[in-house]
């Protein structure tokens, strides 16, 4: 199946942003992630599960009339690094944009351990992740020095 | 260098340097002279959680050095038991003090009170973390015994997954070329990460649950307590507990300058009849926390330690 007809399941946008390439099943999380939920007002189409040369499958989402910003997109980095981002004005791609992830993670998610410092929700300091590899990821606290169970992570987004 | 919460925050240079300082303090430490090099600063003892070694030697080495101390005192006296964050009884110990010696029950809690404050913060355990100031005068007593820390073989024993001063010391060996063997049962191995970490360093790691097997060509034995709580069957624990019993007959074999060293306290792990051998070391051990600490100290505080001290051999 081609990758037009992977996006043209949904309509067109006019304006918004596209996000193309997220693992499959993980369309939900990042609409979480993005503070995309049920007290948005604009329209946001989904899809799920779609094939993919690169993936296998994948989830593409579209969300009208607003466009992330950078800062919004990284926080994606966890659970899906390699999506691809576009910023469509007036039906044509007018911005590219890819996630990056820096050296640190912070304020993003909680460290996963239960004796971490940070576990105290009245603590004011920043949640510091430092990133030790890209492939595969490997994130350790900044504080306690843990390495991070990815999976637990994702229930641990601030 | 602003305090020091993990052995990372000192390059190998900079813990040789501390050490012959500490050397060099050993008269001032055991009260044969005096050297006021700290007068007029003042140390903040924040132990969250029980010390005795640690604080008493922090409190030890800031008055040897002419220093004052003020305490946090008992926790469930202070404004903490109140529910007082860490980040706000840093802030207020920070005004009061000029460098601040911590022991928290949490891990990544020095790290986040460096943070916080402006001045250095000594991490004295935090959680199953770190505890370097008790690596810097373990460091001190190995090269006090084998005049050197490079390539010796140290088998470190009992608790290893939820001692800190093992999690510390054994960073700190591997970087000086140590190769390691770690002895303890299977329940209280030492953590993966930091197994990986070490090895990643280039160092020799060897596990196993033998420790009798590994006393022969060992430098150093390093012992620590099995922490009885740490088992839901008691049965599970007796049966582990006994492998970890040194006695003096099991050091027949033991090279003849092979020293036996213990963070303390001890419960049954080192019976009294290796006190007498020629490998004990834990009570020298003990007391060097006085001299490593006064080094420390100095170091943080960036007051330089003498090249000649009175009473002192260099």
């Amino acid at each position: 199946m081609s990758q037009e007809h992977n996006m043209r399941r949904v309509t067109a946008i006019r304006n918004g942003t596209v996000i193309d390439h997220i693992p499959s099943g993980h369309a939900m999380r990042v609409l979480e992630m993005l503070g995309v939920d049920k007290a948005t007002s604009v329209p946001v189409s989904m899809v799920m599960n779609v094939p993919s040369k690169k993936m296998g499958t994948k989830d593409i989402i579209k969300v009208e009339d607003r466009e992330l910003t950078q800062d919004e997109l990284n926080r994606l980095a966890l659970v899906a690094p390699e999506a691809h981002v576009a910023i469509i004005r007036s039906y044509s791609v007018a911005e590219k944009m890819t996630i990056q992830l820096g050296g640190e993670v912070t304020n993003v998610v909680r460290c996963t351990f239960s004796n971490c410092i940070t576990t105290n929700p009245r603590e004011p300091l920043a949640h510091r992740l430092k990133v030790m590899s890209r492939e595969p990821l490997e994130l350790r606290c900044h504080y306690c020095g843990r390495q991070q169970d990815l999976e637990a992570l994702i229930r641990n987004m601030i | 260098m602003t305090g020091l919460i993990t052995m990372d925050d000192l390059s190998n240079e900079e813990i040789l340097e501390i050490l012959d300082d500490a050397e060099r303090l050993l008269p001032v430490a055991k009260g044969e002279t005096y050297l006021p090099l700290l007068q007029g600063k003042i140390l903040g003892n924040l132990f969250f959680e029980p010390s005795t070694r640690t604080r008493m030697s922090f409190e030890t080495a800031m008055k040897r050095l002419g220093g004052d101390v003020v305490n946090l005192g008992d926790v469930s006296t202070s404004s903490v038991v109140k529910g007082e964050t860490l980040f706000d009884t840093i802030q207020m110990v920070d005004g009061y003090t000029d460098i601040i010696a911590m022991r928290h029950p949490r891990q990544g809690a020095a790290q986040y009170a460096q943070d916080a404050a402006r001045v250095p913060i000594l991490n004295g355990g935090d959680g199953a973390g770190h505890h370097p100031t008790q690596t810097m005068l373990d460091l001190f007593t190995i090269r006090q015994a084998h005049g050197r820390l490079e390539g010796l073989k140290v088998v470190l024993a009992g608790d290893l997954r939820y001692g800190r001063t093992v999690h510390s010391l054994s960073h700190a060996l591997t970087r000086f070329g140590c190769d390691l063997v770690f002895a303890s049962p299977a329940l209280l191995k030492m953590p993966t990460e930091i197994v990986a970490d070490l090895k990643a360093h280039g160092s020799e790691v060897v596990e196993t649950e033998d420790l009798m097997a590994s006393l022969a060509d060992a430098d150093v034995v390093y012992m620590t307590r099995i922490q009885k709580e740490r088992f839901a069957d008691e049965d599970e624990y007796a049966k582990v507990a006994g492998a970890y019993k040194l006695h003096a007959s099991n050091l027949e074999g033991a090279k003849e300058n092979m020293i036996i060293m213990h963070p303390l306290p001890r419960v049954d792990e080192i019976h009294p009849s290796v006190d007498a051998t020629r490998h004990a070391r834990y009570f020298e051990q003990a007391f060097n926390g006085v001299v490593a600490r006064m080094a420390l100290l100095c170091r943080l505080l960036n007051i330089p330690v003498p090249a000649t001290i009175p009473g002192g051999e260099a």
